[in-house]
């Protein structure tokens, strides 16, 4: 998934070998992760796609079924990978990931802690911020989902920047062997609160902690603790509007008869031409946006804060 | 994935991750340095100030002039206030706990019953004779060198309404009279998260509204990452080439392209404190040398002038020669704005002219925002050039992920001439300040077919205040940070079959 070697630059320049990972889209809502494998067979409403067909083919191909549908295969970046993993819990998002990282200040070198450690979502997007030469030790209390994180880190290419552990960090702390060598930590779990002395510990000196809960009450909580040692405090709510669009002809006209309120065309479906009404005039379309009408409302706040200087 | 490395390419990768950490100074720099750059946080936020440390650098606090020399050497989170003391007022270093009054007060709020504070506002009237300190008396404390903080107490016990104030509004006055009498200076270290955030403050509009989760979706939905070869088309200032430096930390490549002959102005890269590594980085080449066909780029390389360095002296602004920019430059930059008056706080190119303070949240309108001054022409004018076998790379395999950042031009165009130059299933990111061209640019791509994945996403960011008893969201705020268009680029004509 990251190009660690150099001479290899990134690896979309590589064409899809045998027993690589594959991102298959469908459809801007159907997306999948697909392990190529010579002889075998992927399929789909669209048909059967021979595996065999797959390699030697640049990523971001189209590819045909045995019935003529078609998808396209794309290399797997952290994003993509969010949107494909299998949930063992609930993950983080874009919109959180991409601002934790920012906030964190997580960049190349960084050594940076997390519990829990779910599914693995943010973990990933950690790697990439902190490649090539930092690292990620990352716990979770729940053994069986360490094992499937670490299975998925090591299929990814990840082992060498991420150490998954099992350990309970609420009751237990992290490990001393981290203290003072922390840039930043990040925590999602039900009690951060019972973490944060160890936190303090952990941290290098103006270190940055995150802590993600979904509750307000969990918030409170951690900021009452958080102003001992801590500074800097903030708490934020990110989210992300999402636009459709569609091409509409807009027309006062009498002989319209079409409903003004008419159900949603399928962006398929759409032409760029001029449509001609019933009455053989011409009139022309706009391109118009609104947004979605469904969106995530919550999914956590995020509570960040650094560690004062004595 | 396949690991087919072999013995050589470990080898090659090794030596890269050893020379990085022998030759650059830390990646994680914690404390300042002479002509280190650093963003000053007056009072929680109340203002921001960009600055450049010598022991000659001042800063203007109220109405007297501090000098910032005791801040070299010091980590970066360290908290400084000014000190009353006869003489020159000079900040020196506290720790957080002694200037946290306010905190202890927190927790004895805590242990007082809430529900029986009974206490509200119906009494007070707002006529200006609650104190009985006038500001003469307050001088004159002030001149006896009375601590900020024994000032403040002093208005507490004057004020006749303090007592019957609650619990909650005689915190919000104490803080008050503390920023007033007792003001602290936070050093902080300038990332792209705290760049962004402090321009999204002062001068959005010289950083196009890009606010600071826009920013942060821009990296990842462009799968910014260890040697990925970024094409950026940044006319914000440089705000998005640094912060793609920032998390490229020395391998890969910015490739900040532009139309026409000059690069955009980037003086927003020099606060970041990168070392050569992460420059050498960042190069500038015009889209009309990308587009060229390989053979005809290779052939206009041969006869171009040969390569010749800048003077140190800097003289040579226009000069359309291929050359290099030195780094030491940075130091020509320090040396010129210390000549301008006696302080070289250097928070903006605006602003080395005054260092009035910008309170927030008025905007930035009193300064001239004068955007190009020679010192900075001078440095960005024709910026680090593209090594040719780098070119011939970007040529055969494309660039790894693309960042627009101009917004107020016309995506359209930019768009549909950049994307052939990524790999297939490179991610892109277009930010825009309006919506109707990014919607006009998404639908063409869709008819075209040279995208998919194609999403329109408006970032929404809401900040918190978290208190006991006392928790909302923030009275203000920022209802607009931009729109993105992502998408990946794929290959579009399907392949015989095998």
């Amino acid at each position: 998934m990251l190009s660690l070697d150099p001479s290899k630059r990134s690896s979309l320049q590589r064409c899809i070998c045998d027993g690589d990972l594959v991102i298959v889209y469908e459809r801007h809502d159907r997306i999948k992760a697909v392990k190529v494998q010579k002889g075998l067979d992927f399929q789909n409403r669209f048909g059967v796609f021979k595996l065999s067909d797959w390699i030697g083919q640049p990523f971001g191909s189209k590819v045909l079924s045995n019935k003529g549908g078609f998808i396209y295969l794309l290399a797997p970046t952290p994003e993509l990978w969010t949107l494909v993993l299998s949930h063992r819990t609930q993950i983080l998002y874009l919109a959180d990931i991409s601002f934790v990282i920012s906030y964190l200040e997580v960049v190349p070198g960084c050594l940076v802690l997390e519990s829990g450690t779910g599914s693995g979502s943010l973990t990933t997007s950690l790697a990439r911020a902190v490649a090539p030469s930092g690292h990620v030790y990352t716990f979770d209390f729940h053994a069986q989902r360490a094992t499937l994180a670490r299975e998925d880190f090591e299929r990814n290419g990840l082992s060498s920047l991420v150490t998954v552990s099992v350990r309970d960090i609420q009751g237990e702390g992290f490990p001393e062997e981290f203290c003072g060598a922390a840039d930043s930590v990040f925590l999602d779990l039900p009690q951060p609160w019972l973490a944060l002395p160890s936190v303090r510990k952990m941290l290098k000196q103006d270190g940055v902690l995150c802590s993600f809960s979904p509750c307000i009450e969990q918030v409170q909580h951690s900021c009452e603790v958080l102003t001992s040692g801590f500074t800097d405090i903030r708490t934020f709510e990110v989210l992300l509007r999402t636009y459709e669009i569609r091409e509409e002809r807009m027309t006062t006209s009498e002989a319209d008869h079409e409903s003004p309120v008419g159900p949603m065309r399928k962006k398929r479906h759409c032409t760029p031409h001029d449509v001609d009404d019933s009455q053989g005039e011409r009139t022309a379309t706009t391109v118009t946006a609104r947004p979605c009408q469904e969106s995530r409302g919550h999914t956590g706040y995020l509570t960040f804060a650094r560690l004062a200087c004595s | 994935m396949a690991q087919d490395h072999s013995a050589d390419a470990v080898a090659v990768a090794a030596a890269e991750c050893q020379h990085l950490a022998a030759t650059s100074p830390p990646t994680n720099p914690k404390t300042t340095w002479e002509g280190c750059s650093v963003l000053l946080d007056i009072n929680d936020g109340d203002r921001l100030v960009f600055a450049r440390l010598s022991p000659a650098a001042t800063l203007k606090i109220g109405n007297k002039k501090c000098s910032l020399g005791p801040l070299l050497g010091c980590p970066f989170g360290s908290l400084f206030r000014v000190g009353n003391g006869p003489g020159e007022p000079c900040l020196s270093r506290c720790s957080h706990s002694t200037s946290g009054a306010s905190d202890n007060a927190l927790q004895a709020i805590e242990e007082e019953s809430i529900a029986e504070d009974s206490r509200d506002n119906r009494l007070l009237i707002d006529n200006n004779t609650a104190q009985n300190l006038s500001s003469d008396d307050i001088d004159a404390m002030r001149r006896n060198g009375a601590t900020g903080d024994e000032i403040v107490e002093a208005l507490i016990s004057n004020s006749a309404t303090f007592k019957k104030k609650t619990v909650y509004s005689q915190e919000k006055y104490k803080r008050k009279k503390q920023k007033k009498y007792a003001p602290k200076v936070l050093l902080r270290k300038p990332s792209a998260r705290s760049i962004c955030e402090t321009y999204f403050k002062k001068f959005p509009a010289r950083i196009g509204f890009l606010r600071v989760d826009t920013l942060s979706l821009l990296l990842s939905m462009a799968n910014v990452g260890v040697h990925s070869d970024v094409l950026v088309v940044d006319m914000i200032g440089g705000m998005v080439t640094g912060a793609v430096a920032e998390r490229l930390g020395g391998t890969g490549y910015i490739c900040s392209t532009y139309f026409g002959v000059t690069p955009y102005p980037s003086d927003i890269i020099r606060m970041f404190n990168f070392n050569s590594e992460v420059y050498s980085r960042i190069v500038h080449v015009p889209v009309s040398d990308l587009s060229k066909s390989l053979d005809d780029f290779v052939h206009s390389e041969i006869s171009a002038k040969a390569p010749s360095m800048l003077p140190e002296s800097a003289e040579c602004r226009n000069s359309m020669d291929i050359s290099e920019v030195p780094i030491q430059n940075f130091d020509l930059i320090k040396e010129k704005s210390l000549n301008n008056e006696q302080t070289s706080v250097m928070s903006d190119v605006g602003e080395s002219q005054h260092v009035a303070s910008i309170l927030c949240p008025s905007g930035a309108n009193d300064l001239e925002l004068g955007h190009d001054t020679p010192i900075t022409d001078k440095l960005v004018n024709k910026g680090r050039q593209a090594p040719l076998e780098t070119m011939k790379q970007w040529k055969t395999n494309g660039f790894s992920g693309l960042i627009v950042a101009a917004p107020e031009a016309e995506v359209g165009t930019i768009v549909h001439k950049l994307l052939p130059l990524l790999a297939y299933s490179a991610p892109f990111a277009i930010y825009h300040q309006y919506l109707q061209p990014l919607a006009a640019c998404m639908h063409n791509l869709q008819t075209s077919k040279l995208a998919i994945s194609l999403q329109i996403s408006e970032p929404w960011l809401r900040e918190y205040q978290v208190l006991p008893s006392r928790t909302h969201p923030l009275m203000q705020m920022s209802s607009f940070g931009g729109y993105i268009l992502s998408g990946i680029r794929i290959r579009n004509s399907v392949p015989s079959s095998i």
